[in-house]
């Protein structure tokens, strides 16, 4: 059950030969509580080489916590996490890097006072020299800052001022250009597009796009089912912690994905309730039976 | 069905090119206020200032011998200074720093001269004392996430009651037994208190090893892996931890380090008064901060050089020897301190809020 003891099962999985189809990473019912809170439970979830697995969900559905666990910052306390088929548990978010998990956080991670190169390479810095007068490749390190930033279509004349004093989509680019570079083969995208524009957006959705056709898993974390279905292959909406909705591109459609969003289910069931109040138009809200039919909400339904 | 149609462009609108970042938006900054970012430049004119001001106002200063004098009285705090100041900028600071220098002075003074051993001997057990309490603050720091206030100013009062009741119960006075005698004194003391001549003029041994030191600082905060986890440690501990940088090695290494610098000026006091005074070392914690403020560090962390405690410290040892030479009642020289640390806030201030202006 848990990663820490080396069983069978461990040692028969080694023997899998390393397909293209298997999953970079898996989750098999995991779950996490917070003392007597269980902020997850229960959530399979596959990330695939050359996917991009949308995770949708309104606050508090368990989204940071999934990616928590899958970067390494906090644990599983149920279920199983595996990285290539073998079952892990991260203790730091070094681990997760070492597997080739890379994640952009909601906040960038992002040290606002240091230098764009600095930040960049920060946790992963290139070194020259012998042990006691091993130093900091500075150089390098700059130009290749400079190579990887231009490749993402950002120009700053001055690699040296903070990075505090970038926009906020510039600061985006520059972490995700950052997860891309290193080498990541999956790639965690904490609700990228949250606080920009919708010029921004679309930036930042085509580095997706490039991401997964690199080849590597991405983890898209998004509040927005627009977004979401433009790069998706595989969408799970998480609610309450739990999955309410797992299917591939093929299977659902954005309208759907948008009334599972939109906390359709949760609006139907509240349908009757909200009938008996005056000036609440439940008319175009759905039936649960309706839910999966592709069904219009309308926006007043949510407020 | 009106969503389905609102929803329906916002599927086909294609990502906008990545070309249209590059609008030539950012520009760079002028040289002028590129190098007024830098922590070290404010200080750096304060001090020549300084400096200026006592050569005019005390004609003695302008002799060779005084400023030996004067780089000596810095070094004391300088050395100091250069740690406090690192773990300053990697977000923390260490209010048992004062006591620590005395506690390790101490430990090597006691046990070499109950146990009758060679000083060396209690030189070693002291440094492994210093860096012991040094790690008992990171690890105390880490673990409960108390702020460093509190953790230090805890071993602090720790430290200046043990100072003070151990020395009474050992030796049954304040201060500790004369140990110049003793095996290996001549040798520790050409280490840590010697003078040699330059030009006539006797120099301290402890403005070598404070230069030294601030070199070494300087290469480590800005040439190497460790350096940029100070800094980022200090700027924001919690991106420094998701990009995978050691945060509880950086913190706990860094209070080792100011352990270490307790335990090199710890050695000097002893190794040049032969005695500890017990009851010493109380409010020079603020100095050592003092000096690493006017220096150019955040107290917040994530900002700062190991240049800039220097000038901060000669600033310290100049207007404190100056004082003397000008022939001015020396009770003025806190508040001089004073106005000299909040003109230099007050710099830092300005100058950061220009310099990295958008």
């Amino acid at each position: 059950m848990t990663s820490k003891e080396p069983g069978t099962h461990g040692a028969v999985l080694e023997d899998t030969p390393p397909t293209q189809d298997r999953p970079l990473v898996e989750l098999r019912g995991a779950g996490k509580s917070y003392g007597n809170i269980r902020a997850l439970h229960g959530v399979d979830l596959t990330v695939h080489p050359g996917n991009v697995t949308c995770v949708l969900g309104d606050n508090g559905a368990g989204k940071s916590t999934l990616i928590k666990i899958i970067s390494g910052l906090h644990q599983h306390t149920e279920g199983e996490f595996l990285v290539d088929g073998e079952p892990v548990r991260f203790s730091t978010p070094r681990e997760a890097l070492d597997k080739g998990i890379a994640t952009v956080y909601q906040d960038l991670a992002v040290v606002p006072l240091m230098p764009v190169w600095r930040n960049f390479f920060l946790g992963s810095e290139m070194t020259k020299g012998p042990w006691p007068v091993r130093r900091l490749d500075i150089e390098k390190m700059k130009r290749t800052a400079d190579e990887e930033l231009r490749n993402m279509g950002i120009v700053l004349d001055d690699l040296e001022q903070p990075i505090g004093t970038l926009s906020g989509g510039q600061r985006q680019c520059v972490a995700i250009a950052r997860a891309v570079y290193f080498g990541a083969r999956v790639l965690i995208l904490d609700e990228p597009t949250a606080a920009l524009g919708v010029k921004q957006s679309g930036v930042v959705l085509k580095y997706i796009a490039a991401a997964r056709e690199k080849g590597l898993g991405v983890i898209f974390i998004t509040h927005n089912p627009h977004h979401a279905y433009m790069v998706g292959d595989h969408f799970s909406v998480l609610r309450l912690g739990t999955v309410e909705l797992s299917a591939s591109r093929s299977d659902v459609s954005l309208e759907e994905l948008t009334n599972h969003m939109a906390g359709g289910a949760e609006l139907a069931s509240l349908k009757h309730e909200l009938a008996q109040v005056r000036g609440v138009d439940v008319e175009e809200l759905p039936e649960e039976g309706d839910l999966t039919a592709p069904v219009a909400t309308s926006s007043e339904g949510k407020s | 069905m009106s969503m389905t149609q609102q929803a329906t462009p916002a599927v086909e609108t294609p990502p906008a090119s990545g070309q249209k970042q590059s609008d030539g938006r950012t520009r760079q900054r002028p040289p002028a206020l590129r190098l007024l970012a830098r922590p070290e430049v404010g200080v750096f004119l304060g001090a020549v200032a300084v400096l200026v001001f006592f050569l005019f106002a005390a004609p003695p200063v302008r002799d060779g011998s005084s400023m030996a004098n004067i780089l000596y009285q810095s070094s004391t705090i300088g050395i100091m200074a250069l740690p406090v100041a690192l773990l300053m900028i990697g977000g923390e600071f260490d209010l048992s720093a004062g006591v620590a220098v005395i506690t390790s002075a101490l430990t090597a003074s006691m046990l070499s001269y109950q146990l009758t051993l060679n000083v060396w001997m209690g030189v070693i057990v002291a440094l492994i004392v210093s860096l012991a309490i040094g790690a008992f603050n990171g690890w105390l720091l880490v673990r409960t996430g108390l702020p460093s206030f509190l953790v230090t100013l805890g071993t602090f009062l720790i430290l200046q009651g043990v100072n003070l009741a151990i020395t009474k119960l050992v030796t049954g006075n304040v201060a500790t037994d004369d140990i110049s005698d003793m095996d290996g004194f001549t040798q520790a003391q050409k280490l840590f208190a010697s003078t040699f001549e330059v030009g006539g003029v006797n120099v301290k041994i402890t403005v070598v090893w404070w230069l030294v030191f601030a070199a070494l600082a300087t290469w480590v905060l800005l040439r190497t892996k460790y350096g940029n986890w100070i800094f980022a440690v200090g700027g924001n501990k919690e991106s420094a931890r998701a990009v995978g940088v050691p945060v509880t090695f950086t913190k706990i290494s860094l209070f080792m380090l100011v352990g270490f610098g307790a335990w090199f000026v710890g050695m000097h006091q002893l190794f040049s008064f032969n005695t500890v005074q017990s009851g010493e070392g109380v409010g020079q914690e603020l100095i050592y901060i003092a000096a690493a403020v006017i220096g150019g560090c955040l107290l917040t962390g994530g900002y700062g050089s190991a240049i800039g405690p220097v000038f901060g410290a000669f600033m310290f040892g100049m207007v404190q020897q100056g004082i003397v030479y000008a022939g001015w009642n020396p009770d003025w020289f806190k508040a001089f301190l004073g106005v000299m640390l909040l003109g230099a806030v007050l710099i830092n201030l300005w100058v950061q809020r220009t310099a990295t202006r958008r």
